[in-house]
């Protein structure tokens, strides 16, 4: 009895070694956001370069905060988010070899048709923001160290507004992605800001709609990296700049630039815009 | 058959058996030798499991000396109970058989035909394929007999077969137990059933208090008790 | 997923990538339950019928860690396999073999604890026969093993429910990776994240049967055992 259960304890580790040998082949792990994995563009534009290279590219979506520690730690090849000042830190700590632009969206303010602020339709964000704080109209924020939520934060700094104050009454951190913040945003009547890819393919509106866009403000700029293969010698280097060479490229731009949902586009090819 | 020196006679020497301030057998002599069933009688803690469970070397007595065929510590292989309660492997009838044989070390060729031969000798043999744990309660105090003759024993040790059993089944019993003796095996059994006593037993062991009181042939301890005790548990008074 | 297509669409039409999910699912969850009955077994057992002076309290944690929770099961293995831990080298993070060892290590418990209470209460019930038939040891074990069989199996699918069901461990140490890593209890999480409700009730349907059919298996063989062994 005891024989067979050894027996398949060593056929499982077997099985599970070949597999591990035949998976590590030709890809790379890419730290990303969630807000990116959910606007849907990488459905869009990886079969082109998984066509094109044969290099399967592997998507860990989390926030922006936790895919950069990803690449710190090394368990990434390459990371893409959308946090300027966070990833110039990262190449400034050596995590990083060089930055590079690759696209840009923009972020909407999202609020009830009810608009106890009234701001709806207005394009000036720190003024909306300015109106939302001094009505204390519920607000819902990530919280999670994700680019969105710290675009939001430098927005209430550009504002003036100290939000540490409002924590509880009317500004709420749920420490999640974006989708759960909108749910949350939908369900008490709340206002938010969400990245536009996000809002697009976002099904569960309710009686949320824009409240606020176009600001110049909200435009959100994304990088990407190579982690330092100095720091971390296993990564793959090769494998990874492939993939960066790729997205900059007149045809990994183009593919960005194709991605659209319910006809509009969502993000904007920036390579080489420094 | 086994070339090994017999078991018989198991002799009790001022054999004690404590457990912290409780006395369960209080320097018990007695042996048990070749012959017609020896019935162990009395009222219930009066030590009659206990005597048993240490004649099987099941328990190790605290105080006195107990031998098997003059050997203070041999094989026991050739020696077998049955438990008042006994317990059923959950298999078939003739599967808990066939574990007895093999516990007994008998080869799967052989365990096969002795396994069904045993079933019959105990009447069983119709119901070798049902779960043991489906039986009436006879048909499992003979499923534990088979189990028990299993191992050939010299001498069988049987913990009051018939308590829980209708008339019926306890004559089936009985009537097995008179069989088994006839083979030549030496039987052993407890019991607080005097009429059970009269009918089977050779000879009697009166047990009170952890003590042999009184031992005796069964014609002469039932017809002329020699002491108050046992004369007072004949007549069905209760002694404590 | 295609969209405007419904859940039911999606499963009753055989989509691609959500058998793909489920097939995930149930590889990664039955290759732990086996890692870890293979292991929990045996352990099971021995406490059952090994007397050692920290029995009692081995017996007391290891009840104690059935009730651990995923997440922080999940959190311990993304620590311990992360390129920056001490099994970094392995380089099998975001892996469904990761996922696997991490739920093996969940359930393990559960069957162990499980397995020890079957066999030590057939053990007690088998105690004093074995010992007047003079049964040796290795014939005990054989012996209660066989006969607590039944409930040995029913153990080993209490931990494959719990593999089946659980999201913490697979979405720390797994990554969520589409395609790779996405299991069904993941991709519910998140396609509510997401707004997509239709496609998260499907999905989870999918799961609730795989849980009722693990159930009625659970069953089937209580009743099996009865019959056969009474």
């Amino acid at each position: 009895m005891m024989r067979r259960f050894y027996f398949v304890v060593a056929t499982t580790a077997a099985l599970a070694a070949a597999f591990s040998v035949a998976a590590k082949d030709r890809s790379i792990v890419v730290a990303s956001t969630t807000s990116t994995q959910d606007s849907g563009l990488f459905g869009h534009i990886l079969p082109t370069f998984t066509a094109r290279t044969g290099i399967e590219v592997k998507i860990v979506a989390q926030g922006t905060g936790q895919a950069l520690d990803t690449g710190r730690r090394g368990d990434a090849d390459v990371v893409f988010v959308h946090a300027r000042a966070q990833e110039e830190k990262f190449v400034a700590e050596g995590h990083g070899v060089k930055r590079l632009d690759v696209m840009y969206n923009d972020f909407v303010l999202i609020g009830p048709t009810s608009d106890p602020a009234g701001v709806a339709g207005t394009r000036d964000a720190r003024a909306a923001l300015r109106s939302i704080a001094a009505k204390k109209a519920p607000f819902v924020s990530r919280g999670d160290r994700s680019g969105t939520h710290a675009a939001e934060l430098s927005l209430w700094q550009a504002a003036g507004i100290d939000v540490a104050r409002g924590k509880g009454p009317w500004y709420r951190e749920i420490g999640q992605g974006m989708g759960a913040a909108l749910n949350m945003a939908g369900t008490s009547e709340s206002y938010v800001l969400s990245d536009r890819g996000t809002w697009i393919s976002f099904k569960n509106r309710g009686a949320l709609r824009i409240a606020v866009e176009g600001d110049r403000l909200l435009f959100n700029p994304y990088g990407i990296m190579l982690v330092n293969p100095a720091r971390h010698p296993h990564v793959k280097a090769a494998l990874g700049q492939s993939f960066i060479d790729w997205m900059v490229s007149r045809e990994g731009q183009a593919a960005i630039g194709s991605y659209r949902i319910g006809g509009e586009q969502l993000f904007f090819p920036s390579a080489g815009d420094g | 058959m086994r070339a090994e020196p017999g078991l018989l006679p198991i002799a009790f020497e001022e054999v004690s058996l404590r457990a912290g301030a409780h006395t369960i057998l209080d320097r018990v002599s007695l042996a048990f030798r070749p012959g017609p069933p020896t019935a162990l009688i009395g009222p219930n803690g009066s030590g009659k499991t206990s005597l048993i469970r240490v004649a099987m070397a099941l328990i190790a007595p605290t105080g006195g000396r107990i031998s098997w065929g003059g050997r203070e510590a041999t094989r026991m292989d050739r020696c077998a109970m049955v438990f008042q309660r006994p317990a059923m492997l959950r298999r078939t009838a003739e599967s808990n058989v066939d574990f007895a044989l093999s516990a007994a070390g008998h080869g799967r060729a052989r365990r096969r035909a002795r396994a069904r031969e045993l079933l019959d000798i105990v009447g069983l043999a119709a119901l070798a394929g049902r779960p043991a744990r489906r039986l009436s309660g006879g048909e499992q105090q003979r499923l534990a007999l088979a189990r028990a003759l299993a191992r050939d024993p010299e001498i069988l040790f049987l913990d009051e077969p018939t308590a829980s059993l209708d008339p019926a089944a306890t004559k089936a019993v009985e009537e097995l137990i008179a069989h088994v003796a006839g083979l030549g095996v030496k039987v052993v059994f407890a019991t607080h059933d005097l009429g059970q006593a009269r009918r089977v037993a050779g000879d009697i062991a009166f047990l009170a208090r952890g003590r042999v009181v009184e031992r005796a042939p069964a014609d002469r301890f039932f017809a002329t008790p020699a002491t108050a005790d046992a004369a007072a548990f004949v007549r069905g008074e209760l002694v404590i | 997923m295609p969209e405007g297509i419904s859940a039911w669409d999606l499963v009753i039409g055989g989509d691609a990538t959500l058998y793909a999910i489920i097939a995930l699912s149930l590889g990664v969850s039955l290759s732990a339950t086996v890692l870890a009955a293979a292991i929990a077994l045996p352990l099971g057992a021995f406490l059952a019928l090994v007397e050692f002076p920290a029995r009692a309290s081995v017996v007391v944690v290891l009840n104690a860690f059935m009730g651990l929770p995923p997440v922080v099961v999940g959190l311990a293995f993304f620590l311990l396999l992360s390129r920056s831990g001490p099994l970094g080298f392995l380089g099998v993070l975001y892996t469904p073999e990761a996922m696997a060892l991490a739920q093996a290590f969940l359930v393990l418990p559960i069957i162990a604890a499980l397995a020890r209470q079957a066999i030590e209460d057939l053990w007690i019930e088998y105690r004093d026969e074995f010992r007047a038939m003079r049964v040796g040891g290795a014939a005990r074990v054989g012996a209660l093993i066989r006969d607590a069989r039944f409930s040995l199996v029913t153990a080993v699918l209490a931990g494959f429910g719990r593999a089946a069901a659980e999201v913490g461990t697979v979405m720390v140490v797994g990554g969520n990776i589409d395609g790779f890593t996405r299991t069904m209890t993941t991709a519910i999480a998140l396609e509510t994240s997401k707004g997509d409700l239709a496609l998260a009730i499907g999905l989870g349907l999918v799961l609730i049967a795989v849980i009722v059919a693990v159930n009625a298996l659970v069953w089937s063989v209580r009743r099996a055992g009865e019959r056969i062994a009474g």
